[in-house]
């Protein structure tokens, strides 16, 4: 018997022990995130005041309240029109993106092709060459061979090909998530492949649709390179580029004017958001609900 | 309506898999009719060379008096309702059954008002605004049903109809299933692994195995005479009893016991021949007590199946092999379960047994001339 009684002593002392420890790992994780969390809500808290404030600085603060920036801003000759070229660009982008990812999706998905994962991995890699800073080069030539320099279609085109690969990706497994089943009743009900495409297969793929055409506009909204180096003046830049150009005459940043353009560059793409992924909710991964 | 002539089917598939293999088969204008065979036996390949969804490789297909062989499925005036019904999810009940008929250029009012009726005459009126997913299994099913009629094709084509759903849902449907085929009277091919759910539903059934069709049957010419034993082993609940046997004169050492040879066979065998002796266990009576003309043996295992019990025996093989046992399996009442351990003896009833050469049965599949059978199973043992 007595050495049944120091074991349940060790017992009693051992799960308090580790509730101790647990309490303290649970304190330092909830710490941990504070900070991080801080770290993204400041900017964003930034965003939200800044463009209020007679006099703002880089530190957010409770502003003197005032719309006299955006007075400013629309006075700036170039502000409002590259938004407005901003659209143009996202718009057609995602159009060109969403129309070829879904044609070559639905390829991919239903045709075998011998090497086709290879394919596709192969040109996800290559993709994120195609827009970046390595291959400008090569690219403003290409441009300006086929006169697409200050052009906007160059910057679609340019843009389109280097989205395309990641679309089709994501699109190829929507396409897989939709049962063959549905195209074969069709086509025993005597639909041609194009009534299929229309009637079944894109209403079905719609949240995937959704997802890419979103995903096309936030990359080309962001978008600062290929717009800067292939538009020759402001009046077709995109907002991203004369974000770059707001500053006063001593070239400091003017922090009332560029914060508030700031605050009008985003809401579009976070409005954007937010109506799609009510309409369709966001999936990066196919199927449907049946 | 129409009937279905298939000649020399042949499907081949790019790997080289010999999924149809030259296959001849005539379905009636009208009947009601099974494919069934374990998977991977062609049966769903065929059901879909019928279809035109896939090409065949050689043969021809006929509907009616048309070659179909090289048309495409909608040229076929066919309709198939797939295993997973493959309702659009994003149309309404009325959309989905009013689709074939979008397909064919039915004015918009005109194709409502036809899957309004045809929803009606299977029940789905007040379903007509909702969305597959918003539907039980046996609604989509109905669903699918009425788009395949809305369109009033020569054939209708079920891919395995009864296998999504669930076992009480399964037997209403079946019910239903054959009364609609009675009453619309299209001829109907339908693909099942379940030897119930055909022998319960088809006019005619094919049993088919590795691309070809083993036996073509009405249900009980299939259940009583099987013509061969692939096919005594796959239908029925419980397997058919295959007994390794030797003919000796007028009679068959059956696992050390002497039975009459039966009457339709009795010229055809050669004394010392080794054929394989096969009875349905529902068609075998159980002993406690001897009886003459009786397996006997051991009891090993006794499975309750509700109604009736299941008694496996282990029965002495014969006498070449003495020593070893070969398992018989028979049916025996509910309240007269023997316990494991048991001797008991099994007597074949007249005109049931089956004699089998080289897999094949010997005599005509037809059903021959035998007693009535008594009904319940064991009445009078």
């Amino acid at each position: 018997m007595s050495t049944v009684t120091p074991t349940a002593d060790e017992t009693r002392t051992e799960p308090s022990r580790v509730a101790v420890r647990d309490v303290l790992a649970r304190i330092g994780r909830y710490v941990f995130l504070c900070v991080v969390l801080a770290f993204f809500a400041l900017p964003l808290l930034w965003l939200a005041t800044a463009p209020f404030d007679d006099t703002p600085t880089i530190a957010a603060s409770l502003p003197q309240f005032t719309l006299d920036n955006f007075r400013a801003l629309l006075d700036n000759p170039y502000a409002m029109t590259s938004l407005l070229n901003s659209v143009w660009l996202a718009g057609g982008t995602a159009l060109l993106v969403v129309t070829f990812a879904a044609l070559a999706a639905y390829a991919l998905s239903r045709v075998r092709v011998p090497g086709r994962d290879a394919l596709l991995y192969g040109l996800l890699l290559l993709s994120s060459i195609v827009t970046g800073t390595a291959t400008m080069v090569p690219l403003f030539e290409l441009a300006f061979r086929l006169n697409l320099i200050d052009s906007r279609l160059g910057v679609i085109l340019i843009l389109t090909g280097g989205l395309l690969p990641a679309a089709i990706f994501i699109l190829k497994d929507f396409m897989d998530a939709t049962p063959t089943s549905y195209e074969e009743s069709a086509r025993v009900f005597g639909a041609s492949p194009l009534q299929i495409m229309r009637h079944i297969v894109v209403p079905v793929v719609r949240p995937g649709l959704a997802t890419v055409g979103v995903w096309a506009v936030a990359n080309v909204w962001g978008n600062f390179l290929v717009p800067f180096l292939l538009l020759r003046g402001p009046d077709k830049a995109p907002a991203a580029v004369i974000m770059y150009t707001l500053y006063t005459e001593g070239g400091q940043a003017d922090l009332r004017l560029l914060s508030t353009f700031s605050l009008l560059y985003s809401l579009p793409v976070a409005l954007m958001f937010v109506f799609v992924s009510s309409r369709y909710g966001f999936r990066f991964h196919g199927g449907i609900k049946r | 309506m129409a009937a279905i002539t298939l000649r020399e089917l042949t499907k081949v598939y790019p790997n080289g898999v010999r999924a149809l293999d030259a296959l001849d088969l005539e379905i009636a204008d009208g009947e009601f009719f099974a494919l069934l065979g374990p998977s991977g036996c062609g049966k769903t390949t065929l059901l879909r060379t019928i279809a035109g969804l896939e090409l065949s490789s050689g043969g021809s297909v006929r509907i009616g008096d048309r070659d179909v062989t090289s048309l495409p499925p909608g040229q076929r005036d066919v309709a198939m309702v797939f295993q997973d019904y493959a309702l659009f999810p994003h149309m309404t009940v009325r959309d989905n059954i009013a689709y074939p008929l979008r397909i064919k250029k039915v004015g918009k009012a005109d194709r409502q008002d036809k899957a309004a009726r045809t929803a009606d005459e299977l029940g789905l009126s007040a379903l007509l605004d909702r969305r597959p997913g918003q539907l039980s299994g046996g609604q989509q099913q109905r669903v699918a049903l009425a788009r395949a009629m809305a369109c009033h094709p020569q054939v209708f084509l079920l891919d395995e109809p009864l296998s999504n759903l669930d076992a009480r849902l399964r037997l209403e449907a079946r019910t239903f299933l054959k009364r609609l085929q009675r009453e619309l009277g299209v001829t109907t091919v339908f693909v099942t692994h379940d030897q119930a759910e055909a022998l319960a539903l088809a006019d005619r059934i094919a049993v088919m195995e590795g691309g070809r069709i083993r036996q073509v049957g009405t249900p009980t010419e299939v259940f009583r005479r099987p013509a061969n034993t692939f096919v005594a082993g796959f239908i029925g609940s419980t397997p058919m009893n295959l007994v390794p046997a030797r003919v000796r004169g007028d009679e068959l050492a059956v696992a050390a016991v002497r039975l009459p040879v039966p009457e339709d066979v009795r010229g055809e065998l050669t004394d010392g021949e080794q054929v394989v002796y096969g009875v349905r266990p529902e068609y075998l009576d159980y002993s406690p007590e001897p009886a003459s003309g009786a397996l006997t043996g051991q009891v090993v295992v006794v499975e309750n199946l509700g109604s009736f019990s299941l008694v496996s025996l282990d029965v002495p093989a014969e006498e070449p092999d003495a020593g070893a046992t070969t398992s018989v399996q028979v049916v025996v009442p509910e309240g007269r379960e023997p316990e494991p351990g048991d001797t008991g003896w099994v007597t074949p009833r007249p005109g049931r047994s089956l004699i089998y050469r080289d897999g094949e049965l010997i005599g005509s599949t037809a059903e021959a001339a035998v007693p009535a059978p008594r009904t319940g199973v064991g009445a009078d043992a």
